[in-house]
């Protein structure tokens, strides 16, 4: 474990949509998943083997490799109780951590106003993909979010570079502070002032930045990407964030070649991250946490699965304590959660307790809103 | 046409419709501000939406099921509706009346709910209750169908009282009691969803209300001193018989078409922030028997509405629709781009049809934070910055209309008032002016000089549309 938390930092990489668990790490020697799974289910031929019971999706032997070097964190039955099936407001409850009443807070957004409460560094917490996911939100705490880092910034339709940099000095000029204007001119104006000093800074990220690694050039990989520029530039950011594609991972049909597809990318990409890190020596304190709002149907449709409860959730890290922790959810037809899902097992909260105390040295407690026993993996 | 006349047209046009193209602003101060009001309440007045060009370019639109689907729609109405108010007004119930996609799961329904809001939300409050307490969406999204008679959720019942009517109270006073929200919860038991089909694998179809007489609890109840065999209806008329009723749908018409009042849950103890108005408009309540139109009526036409000008900060649909208005682009014409448009709302902090939670988005300053506020300026800056578009074209003839040779406080000061933010503070008027001031002479005579006056025109505009003022109506 790095005893040197003040320096840690903590990628979010959120699967939208609602990964398939089962299939995503299979109980391939259990019974049940084969009459279950009689249209998707994965032979045990296939699946990369972890131990006697579970086999990761064959698409994932990216994410293997950091599992065989025990950098690997794998959560069984991740959820929370009375799950919700809805996309939005199950995300909800996993950036809030209000699972009985809607949240605004989130609880990344309470981790930057922990880190830098006065806000002095407008990019402690930096968000790719266009919108403020719930996670980062919170009242007084800046936060960049940035849909292209290569665009990034204020102003991006204003034709040539010297007329762009000419308006940006006057728009500093314009949103410096000024004397007896209402709360809210006041408001938008330091809003703008933070805004433009994040955007100058993330700007310079890219040419900062040199790599023989290649992503993919879906948009996960390129959002990885530019964690990593921005890891790397060194402006201080400890909290980063992006999301795969809207509800990519909502295999309703098509699963067997969509889910492949999906797996063989983000893993990939994973690879690329600690790779394109560790060239960089800069992956001792760069913590990756992958989650998804929910699992799916036990049975599978034919052609896909449905919204479920219970999945599986990873932490990556160089330090961590690899390993598979929690119990498989039970397939047994009386053990499911209601509806014909996995029961979870563990609570998300748990997880973000543990990133919260051992990464961050911070009290969970207010950010996750209660007690949660710790899992081991820090 | 006296400069003022504009002016006051311009505000009405960003408060009672979603912005104007200069030259509809013209041409409806041309017409007179009464007479434009007037048109306005009456949207029979003007033809609707052309539903036909939607549907022939857009056939998906037709029941879609969708969320993604329903909000592009619902972004070209906002846009090309020559119904503005109405449209208008079905985001304001929208922002009030709030159920979100995040549990209905539904576009369609979500769809749906914003109909009603668009076919009924001018016209009689109690018979938008009645319609809201009979909506499958609001009843699935607030719990109503997980309220029996012999197991009771008080989710439908408590918010139709402290977010759809009475208000928790006013004049530092309690408008109702708990038992009075048990009661309604209780009068509310067995107004249901039918059940629906399992949506997988055909799709969805839309959910339909179901009274079950079964499930009604009709034992005798006491509702705000009022004892009988209760149902949701008797409910409804003894709510909008109160004061306090009035009270609340009057302040949030000022805080929707006025200025930014403090948030809801304040306002038992704060007073309206203009007595007088909300007085008049609490009186056009119960004068027309609840008729919203006459509420509006009363708002447009009182002073304390003309004189608010840029009190308010626009929220992301009014910025959105309110620019391409403006600039006239996504106008009477269905083209690529629009699904794109109708998500900017969303990176700005409106995710339509799917607000945060029943009370709804914090509004005011609220809608500003350091990534609404890049989207905001880009997405404005981009549109003003596009000279080739009809609107932003009409601006830049009127500009030239202004003489050659434009002096950089006449050239600033031109932008500005087309433009339409009028009350740019003097700080940054002169940092204007000093950039204007840097690019040398505007003239506008050789075709060379009329490039580069377009060209800087339309940078200016950016640069007004990037503005801190730029963020108010």
């Amino acid at each position: 474990m790095v005893s040197n938390k003040k320096d840690n930092v903590l990628a979010v990489l959120s699967i939208s949509g609602g990964n398939d668990g089962l299939n995503t790490l299979v109980p391939y020697s259990d019974g049940l998943y084969r009459d279950y799974r009689p249209a998707l289910g994965i032979s045990e031929e296939q699946v990369l083997k972890l131990d006697d019971r579970i086999g990761m999706h064959p698409a994932m032997s990216s994410l293997k490799r950091f599992w065989d070097e025990g950098k690997l964190a794998i959560f069984l039955g991740i959820g929370y109780a009375n799950p919700s099936y809805s996309h939005f407001r199950s995300m909800d409850i996993w950036h809030t951590c209000e699972p009985d009443k809607v949240g605004v807070e989130g609880w990344l957004g309470k981790v930057i106003k922990e880190i830098d409460p006065n806000a002095e560094n407008v990019l402690t917490g930096v968000n790719f993909g266009r919108g403020l996911p719930r996670a980062l939100a919170k009242e007084g705490v800046p936060v960049a979010s940035v849909g292209n880092l290569e665009t990034y910034g204020l102003l991006t339709g204003i034709d040539g570079e010297d007329q762009r940099t000419d308006a940006l000095d006057v728009f500093g000029r314009m949103y410096g502070p000024t004397i007896g204007s209402s709360y809210t001119l006041d408001y938008i104006r330091r809003t703008g002032t933070d805004a433009l000093k994040g955007a100058d800074i993330l700007a310079t990220a890219p040419s900062l930045y040199s790599s023989e690694v290649e992503y993919s050039a879906t948009s996960v990989g390129q959002y990885m990407k530019n964690i990593a520029q921005t890891h790397l530039a060194g402006f201080g950011t400890r909290v980063l964030f992006t999301t795969s594609p809207y509800n990519g991972f909502d295999t309703h049909a098509n699963q067997a070649s969509d889910h492949a597809r999906l797996w063989t990318d983000v893993s990939g990409t994973v690879e690329n991250f600690y790779d394109d890190l560790r060239q960089h020596n800069a992956s001792e304190n760069v913590l990756l946490l992958m989650f998804s709002e929910f699992g799916r149907r036990i049975t599978d449709n034919g052609s896909g699965t449905d919204h479920g409860a219970g999945s599986v959730a990873f932490v990556v890290g160089e330090n961590i304590k690899g390993g598979i922790y929690g119990e498989y959810p039970s397939l047994q037809p009386g053990d499911q959660e209601e509806g014909g899902n996995l029961k979870s097992t563990m609570d998300f909260r748990q997880v973000y307790t543990t990133i919260l105390e051992d990464w961050y040295g911070m009290d969970p407690n207010p950010i996750v809103g209660g007690n949660f026993e710790k899992i081991p993996f820090l | 046409m006296a400069d003022q006349d504009i002016a006051l047209m311009a505000h009405l046009m960003r408060r009672a419709a979603f912005g104007a193209s200069r030259e509809e602003i013209e041409a409806a101060a041309a017409k007179g501000y009464e007479a434009t009001v007037e048109q306005l309440l009456d949207p029979a007045s003007q033809p609707p939406v052309d539903e036909d060009l939607m549907l022939r370019y857009q056939p998906a639109y037709n029941h879609a099921g969708a969320i993604e689907v329903n909000t592009q729609a619902w972004m070209y109405r906002m846009v090309n509706s020559p119904r503005q108010l109405q449209e208008k007004m079905s985001l304001f119930w929208h922002m009030i009346f709030c159920a979100g996609h995040s549990k209905i799961d539904s576009g369609e329904e979500m769809g749906i709910m914003i109909d009603m809001f668009r076919d009924h939300g001018m016209g009689s409050f109690r018979d938008l209750l009645f319609r809201l307490s009979t909506s499958p969406g609001m009843m699935f999204y607030l719990d109503n169908t997980e309220s029996h008679k012999v197991a009771l959720n008080e989710n439908y019942g408590r918010e139709l009282l402290e977010l759809f009517s009475i208000g928790v109270g006013m004049d530092e006073q309690f408008n109702y009691s708990e038992d009075d929200v048990k009661t309604c919860a209780r009068a509310f038991t067995g107004w249901n969803v039918a059940p629906a089909y399992p949506p997988f694998p055909h799709g969805r179809s839309p959910w339909e209300f179901r009274f079950d007489p079964a499930d009604h609890d009709d034992s005798e109840k006491t509702f705000l001193g009022h004892t009988g065999n209760l149902n949701g209806d008797d409910i409804l008329d003894l709510v909008c018989k109160q004061p306090g009723t009035a009270r609340f749908v009057s302040r949030h018409l000022y805080n929707y078409f006025v200025a930014d009042e403090v948030p809801v849950p304040s306002w038992r103890q704060t007073p309206p922030r203009d007595p007088e108005t909300i007085q008049a408009l609490e009186q056009a309540y119960f004068d027309s028997g609840y008729d919203i139109t006459a509420m509006l009526r009363v708002l447009f036409n009182s002073d304390g509405f003309k004189n608010s000008r840029f009190t308010k900060v626009k929220n992301p649909a009014e910025m959105v629709a309110g620019t391409l208005r403006l600039v006239c682009d996504h106008r009477d014409e269905m083209k690529p781009g629009l699904f794109e448009i109708s998500q900017e709302p969303k990176y700005m902090g409106m995710d339509l049809m799917n607000p945060p939670t029943v009370e709804g988005w914090h509004t005011g300053h609220e809608w500003i934070d350091s990534g609404t506020l890049v989207e905001r300026i880009n997405f404005a800056a981009d549109y003003l910055g596009r000279t080739e578009l009809p609107g932003v074209q009409a601006l830049i003839t009127r500009l030239m209309g202004r003489g050659d040779n434009l002096s950089a406080e006449d050239f600033v000061d031109g932008c500005i008032e087309l433009v339409g933010c009028l009350n740019i503070t003097d700080d940054t008027r002169s940092e204007l002016v000093a950039h204007a001031a840097r690019g040398g002479e505007l003239r506008h005579g050789s075709s060379d000089e009329q490039a580069e006056f377009t060209r800087r025109s339309g940078e200016m505009f950016q640069m007004l549309a990037a503005t801190s003022e730029f963020q108010f109506e």
